[in-house]
């Protein structure tokens, strides 16, 4: 009866303790994206380096790619970028940018001074594709299959583990 | 020309104000509405804030957006429902009722059930046990009692 009677008490308290302290290793910064599993919101961009032409996602149909969003007053971009470097001399993946609420001639003079990974890098000046993606915390990437559905989002800068 | 020159503050302030003027005052309703959507939404960057609140240029963003989706005459619901559509339930303050948040809508309730079950239990048990108790043993000690007495006397 003794046994039982304190047993049942604790038996609770360890487990709320449990719950509690796998809620504490959970990291609330990183929201599960809804877009995962569905297709890539459409936009139509013009260019980084060229700013008359434009680029869609449409024009990457078929393919595999990276989508990673990226800008020039972003610290944790800079602690990712000779990952990125590596991925893109690997050629695992095409690599395009989406230089987020930068100044161009800020976003070239990175991409030129720290090498540049990219295929290409669209310039999202105001953040609405950004915004169409989700992107609340630069850098995140996308990876997209070839029917143009995103399979993964990564918040936060990418790290060789990851790659 | 003092005459002039005493314009000249004018001209100033009439700059001043220009500059400070906020392009949404133009239409009070209208950011009523955003304030009160604002209110209910949960700014990303600064969690625990809502975007009403946030400072952050992203919350400042999504609040344009909330004013062009409203000027554009979209209802409340279909506002919300663009910005869930990108960042998902997590911007909301108020969780909507679905199969994977009915644990957090009425765990509590489920909590206060138990509660209440085990203490109905025990009161139950309790009644019964004190029941027993004047039944079986109070009879006998009241009969001895009652026998007792009446030997001492004699």
């Amino acid at each position: 009866m003794t046994m039982t009677r304190f047993a049942i008490p604790i038996a609770i308290f360890v487990a709320l303790v449990v719950l509690l302290g796998v809620g504490l290793k959970l990291d609330p910064r990183e929201v599960p994206s809804p877009l995962i599993g569905k297709p890539a919101p459409h936009f139509e961009l013009p260019q980084l380096r060229e700013a008359t032409r434009t680029f869609t996602e449409r024009d990457m149909l078929g393919k595999v790619w990276m989508l990673n969003v990226w800008a020039s007053w972003c610290v944790s971009c800079r602690e990712e970028h000779p990952v990125l470097l590596h991925l893109a001399a690997s050629g695992v993946v095409p690599i395009y940018g989406l230089n987020y609420k930068d100044k161009r001639e800020d976003g070239l003079a990175w991409l030129n001074g720290m090498g540049d990974p990219y295929k290409l890098s669209i310039y999202d000046f105001d953040g609405r594709v950004g915004i169409d993606y989700g992107v609340y915390g630069v850098p995140e990437t996308y990876v997209i299959d070839k029917a143009g559905v995103i399979r993964y989002k990564r918040i936060g800068p990418l790290t060789p583990q990851i790659v | 020309m003092p005459r002039f020159l005493a314009l000249l503050p004018l001209l100033f302030a009439a700059f001043v104000a220009a500059k400070e003027a906020p392009p949404a005052a133009a239409d009070p309703v209208l950011e009523k509405r955003v304030m009160a959507l604002a209110e209910e939404l949960r700014c990303l960057v600064c969690q625990n804030q809502t975007l009403a609140d946030s400072n952050a240029p992203l919350a400042e963003d999504l609040r344009n957006q909330l004013r062009e989706k409203i000027r554009e005459g979209k209802s409340d619901a279909e506002v919300v429902d663009f910005l869930v559509e990108r960042y998902g339930d997590f911007v909301l303050y108020r969780p909507p009722l679905k199969a994977t948040t009915i644990l957090l809508w009425f765990g509590p309730l489920l909590l206060l059930a138990a509660g209440f079950a085990v203490l109905l239990r025990r009161l139950l048990r309790r009644r019964s046990v004190e029941v027993a108790e004047m039944t079986a043993a109070d009879r006998k000690r009241v009969a001895e009692l009652l026998a007792g007495t009446q030997g001492e006397r004699r």
